[in-house]
């Protein structure tokens, strides 16, 4: 893997809609920028890209988990998206994201019983990339359903793929439209 | 007196190995922080707005402690600095220009920090935060600069306010200029 940069970033709301929020709801995003090593040519094979993705789910799920300053059990929600630069291709992206990413992430926040919400997109550099989050070991909870946003001025080159993971210490701000909430969930079939 | 409402914060931290050239072998850091307050003027006109310089001194001050403990806790490792200010459309520059005050005493050991300001931004826009050695406004290797910008602020009532540091040059400077290596830092200048 060429790593060109790690950009960590975490984000607390103190006040939604002038209601306190006590304690603050905490969500860090890491994004790794990468060289994309199938640039420019199809390639059938994309073990190399699955393989990375695999040390970026450990290494970008810890900086997470380091930046709230929290144990990994407390994590509550998680996510990952990926945006290929314009020399790549969209399955670029699944190779890393969907194959070997999901097992150190989820060592990064233990348990994880919940499938990790994804999402990926062809991009420039500047561009926005929306990382959905959802509970981590209950996907039903409607609490925890969220995005960040993360936005690099420098990247994605052409040749280039960014790759983020988003922990969190909390659902949103003000959750008021019902369903399951984090406290009934049993957390044993990554639903409920 | 006025009460600085914090609607949000963000500490955001960027490792930098490389930029095409050889790998470093301590990855430059640039950090940022970030406060989204209450607009106290916004809406309406007010002549007497300095006062709330004084206020925002210990939400400068604390910014500044948060983001060198992010850039691992050493101030002796910071070696550039910025700062900026955005101002929801409900107010105006003169608002944002009362961040140079609180934002420099907060990180100014020997000389006052660069500053950019953004009029009327809304949620989602951009600024391009200068940064400048610490101690020596014309070592050419740390001039910088980190854009910053949060979909969901500032709104029209709001103001962002921003600190930014660096551990040292950009990855692979070679412009030539004052190195920092040189500086004799008396006059803040070189």
């Amino acid at each position: 893997m060429k790593l060109r940069k790690i950009v960590t970033t975490v984000d607390e709301i103190h006040l939604e809609m002038g209601q306190t929020i006590a304690p603050p709801t905490r969500r860090a995003v890491a994004t790794a920028v990468i060289e994309n090593p199938f640039a420019g040519a199809y390639h059938d094979d994309l073990t190399e890209l699955m393989d990375t993705g695999a040390e970026l789910g450990g290494l970008l799920g810890q900086k997470c988990v380091e930046a709230l300053g929290i144990t990994p059990a407390q994590a509550e929600s998680y996510g990952k998206a990926a945006m290929v630069g314009e020399n790549g291709e969209l399955e670029h992206a699944a190779a890393l994201l969907h194959p070997k990413l999901g097992a150190p992430l989820r060592a990064a926040v233990e348990k994880g019983a919940a499938l990790v919400p994804s999402s990926k997109k062809m991009g420039s550099m500047g561009q926005a990339l929306d990382v959905p989050l959802g509970h981590k070991d209950a996907a039903y909870v409607r609490s925890h359903f969220d995005g960040i946003e993360v936005r690099i001025n420098d990247a994605p080159r052409a040749n280039e793929i960014m790759v983020s993971v988003a922990v969190t210490a909390s659902g949103r701000p003000l959750p008021r439209v019902g369903g399951l909430t984090a406290d009934d969930a049993k957390g044993e079939d990554g639903l409920r | 007196m006025l009460d600085v409402i914090v609607r949000k914060r963000f500490v955001t931290v960027e490792e930098i190995f490389h930029d095409g050239g050889p790998i470093a072998a301590q990855p430059a850091l640039r950090g940022v922080v970030g406060a989204v307050i209450h607009n106290p003027f916004a809406g309406r006109y007010v002549e007497e707005i300095t006062d709330f310089m004084e206020d925002l001194k210990p939400l400068g001050k604390q910014m500044a402690l948060d983001l060198i403990d992010a850039l691992g806790g050493d101030p002796a490792r910071i070696e550039g600095y910025g700062k900026a200010s955005m101002v929801g459309e409900g107010g105006e520059l003169e608002h944002g220009a009362l961040w140079h005050a609180p934002g420099g005493y907060s990180m100014r050991e020997t000389l006052p920090a660069s500053n950019a300001i953004v009029p009327s931004g809304g949620p989602g826009t951009r600024i391009d935060v200068p940064v400048t050695h610490s101690n020596a406004s014309y070592v050419r290797s740390h001039f910088d600069s980190i854009e910053v910008g949060l979909n969901d602020a500032p709104k029209a009532d709001e103001m962002l306010v921003i600190l930014v540091m660096t551990t040292g040059p950009r990855i692979h400077n070679r412009a030539g200029g004052l190195a920092a290596a040189d500086v004799t830092g008396k006059d803040g200048l070189r």
